[in-house]
């Protein structure tokens, strides 16, 4: 589904992979490699009509697999280019070789994640675990709300991406199905107050492949001797350096978008309702739109609960997340994935080590929800409220872990 | 806010009818967001799309379990599937059949419903059943919540071309003029 309303405004009808392929565009990106896979194809089929209609004059590579996608994206970005690719599910899977290469590399690749439910049992839905399952491999992590916010932080992932002192690759995540699929209002920003948002093109100076300057890339490190361990581990620290730093550029670089275009995202985690708020759920993704419907609904029957959405989840912003909830008797996280080794959802674990690291002891639940494209409702959030509103007033114990869909 | 289910089968374009009904809807000035349910997208499987309007912007992307219309764009996929299930009171069914209204299966919450042979227009036009713009055409003229002009211009901005341009303009045309509208009178409980 497709539709440009012309000549009235620069207003798209669609849903958040042709909004994604919007913002490759508008980004002016020269290479993009591609394998489709559900529920990403129809992301890399816009970008193949918009390189053969001149919207984008990039370079289309229609590679055998997902693994020459990201080889042939390093290559690129090594010698100059801005890049882009998206994946899901087993196409992550099929790329993790060279992904695990591109953030040491420091390549500024920017690469959407249409999320997909990891095998098995079969399914080709939405859900976080592949996003999930890669959220410690040192790429940046940015999940989205609205197809809207998915096209304007692909852009922001540029220079997010291409910062001097960051240097990492970003993946945007937008949920499979509830995002990649629903048709909804997107406004495109003008393509000179993008142009200008961005600046001059300067993608990954440090490591160019260039005749007239020539550099190893990639050498051999490691190991016990010579200069083997410390090269290693300055990498790694740096690395971690550049991760920190993203925290204060993600928020400097939605600030710069606000004045160039005029919306507002928020950068780290967004506080809904929190004033006097008495307890309060953290949400992530798509799943964020029913829950602020069921958190003003049980605002208007008096209920003291807000909401704190994540939306950078690596670097993980655990003092904001942390000063978000500040004051609140109970939490409720709701993840889309979980964490296998810990028997709760990966976001609440997070959560659970900021309280520590802030010597705060807040009675917190897990939720899980919305795994292989299972929707998650107003109602669904109704009852989260309720049973964190339990564990507030010390009727119910914390720490449990509870399934969202189990009954649908 | 409004919601609306569209039930069709695989192949159809129920899903891309939810997509231009969104279109025209926001062309009007109002915000919505169209789904398709998510399951096994084969041709003649029945399929459900879900689209929501309103006034203000809707923040909730889930699918709808309590629909104020039925759009139903298949004329047996009722023998599959409850299409009335969830369905408010009062609520309105706009369905393709060549049957009269008193021969049709009627949930008891239906107040109001569109009637239109989408199914015999669509095989004149593309000699094929596909009924998915004949309908919107027919909800337009049942509901009247939105105006064949505007569902005319999101078709024009769709990906249709040419041929295949011109003859879901007149399906659009076609089924909309083909509508009958029925109120039903129910005895109020005792």
């Amino acid at each position: 589904m497709s539709a440009v309303l012309k000549p009235r405004s620069r207003v798209v009808v669609c849903d958040a992979n042709e909004a994604a392929a919007w913002g490759v565009a508008l980004s002016r990106v020269d290479m993009v490699a591609v394998y489709p896979i559900t529920p990403q194809s129809s992301l890399v089929e816009f970008l193949a009509k918009f390189i053969v209609d001149g919207t984008l004059s990039a370079e289309l590579v229609d590679v055998e697999g997902e693994h020459s996608v990201m080889s042939v994206l390093q290559g690129a970005a090594l010698a100059g280019a801005r890049t882009y690719t998206a994946t899901s599910g087993p196409g992550l899977a099929f790329m993790f070789e060279p992904y695990l290469r591109a953030p040491g590399l420091r390549l500024p690749l920017v690469m959407s994640i249409v999320t997909r439910d990891t095998l098995t049992p079969q399914c080709v839905w939405g859900g976080h675990q592949d996003a999930m399952s890669v959220r410690e491999v040192g790429w940046i992590q940015i999940y989205c709300e609205s197809a809207q916010e998915v096209l304007d932080t692909v852009i922001m992932a540029y220079r997010i991406a291409e910062h001097p002192e960051v240097m990492l690759p970003v993946n945007v995540c937008h949920d499979g199905n509830y995002l990649s699929f629903a048709v909804s209002r997107v406004e495109l920003p003008a393509q000179d107050a993008v142009d200008a948002f961005l600046g001059d093109k300067d993608v990954n100076w440090h490591a160019a492949l260039d005749p007239d300057r020539p550099m190893a890339v990639d050498p051999l490190t490691g190991g016990s001797g010579g200069a083997g361990p410390r090269t290693f581990t300055r990498y790694r620290q740096g690395h971690c350096n550049g991760m920190q730093r993203a925290l204060e550029v993600i928020s400097e670089v939605h600030e710069d978008w606000e004045k160039h275009v005029g919306r507002r995202f928020a950068p780290l985690v967004e506080a809904y309702r929190m004033d006097g708020a008495e307890h309060a759920l953290v949400t992530i993704g798509s799943m964020t739109g029913a829950a602020k419907d069921a958190i003003d609904e049980a605002r208007a029957r008096g209920e003291k609960v807000g909401l704190v959405k994540v939306k950078t989840y690596r670097p993980f912003p655990g003092a904001t997340v942390i000063g978000a909830l500040d004051g609140v008797k109970a939490i409720g996280v709701v993840d889309r994935s979980v964490s296998f080794g810990w028997n709760c959802g990966p976001v609440y674990q997070d959560v659970m080590t900021s309280l520590a690291l802030a010597r705060s002891a807040v009675p917190a639940l897990s939720f899980i929800g919305g795994l292989a494209g299972a929707d998650l409702t107003i109602g669904h959030f109704h009852r989260a409220i309720g049973e964190v509103a339990a564990v507030a007033r010390g009727k119910a114990e914390p720490g449990r872990t509870l399934w969202l869909n189990e009954a649908d | 806010m409004y919601e609306l289910r569209i039930h069709g089968r695989g192949g159809q374009g129920a899903v891309l009818a939810a997509g231009i009904l969104a279109t025209a809807l926001i062309e009007e000035g109002r915000f919505a967001v169209a789904i398709p349910q998510f399951g096994f997208e084969r041709r003649g499987a029945p399929v459900a799309a879900y689209l929501r309007f309103d006034e203000r912007e809707i923040r909730q992307l889930t699918n709808i379990y309590h629909p104020d219309c039925v759009l139903c764009i298949d004329p047996t996929v009722a023998r599959a599937v409850n299409i009335f299930d969830g369905m408010k009171d009062a609520g309105m069914l706009v369905q393709t059949s060549a049957k009269a209204l008193g021969e049709l299966n009627v949930a008891p919450q239906v107040a109001t419903v569109g009637l239109c042979d989408a199914v015999s227009l669509a095989l004149q036009i593309f000699k094929r059943p596909i009924t998915n713009t004949v309908m919107l055409g027919a909800f337009s003229r049942a509901t009247g919540l939105v105006s064949l002009d505007a569902l005319k211009r999101a078709i024009q901005d769709s990906n249709f071309r040419d041929a295949g341009l011109a003859q879901n303009m007149e399906a659009l045309e076609r089924g909309h003029a083909g509508t009958t509208v029925h109120h039903i009178e129910r005895k109020a409980a005792a």
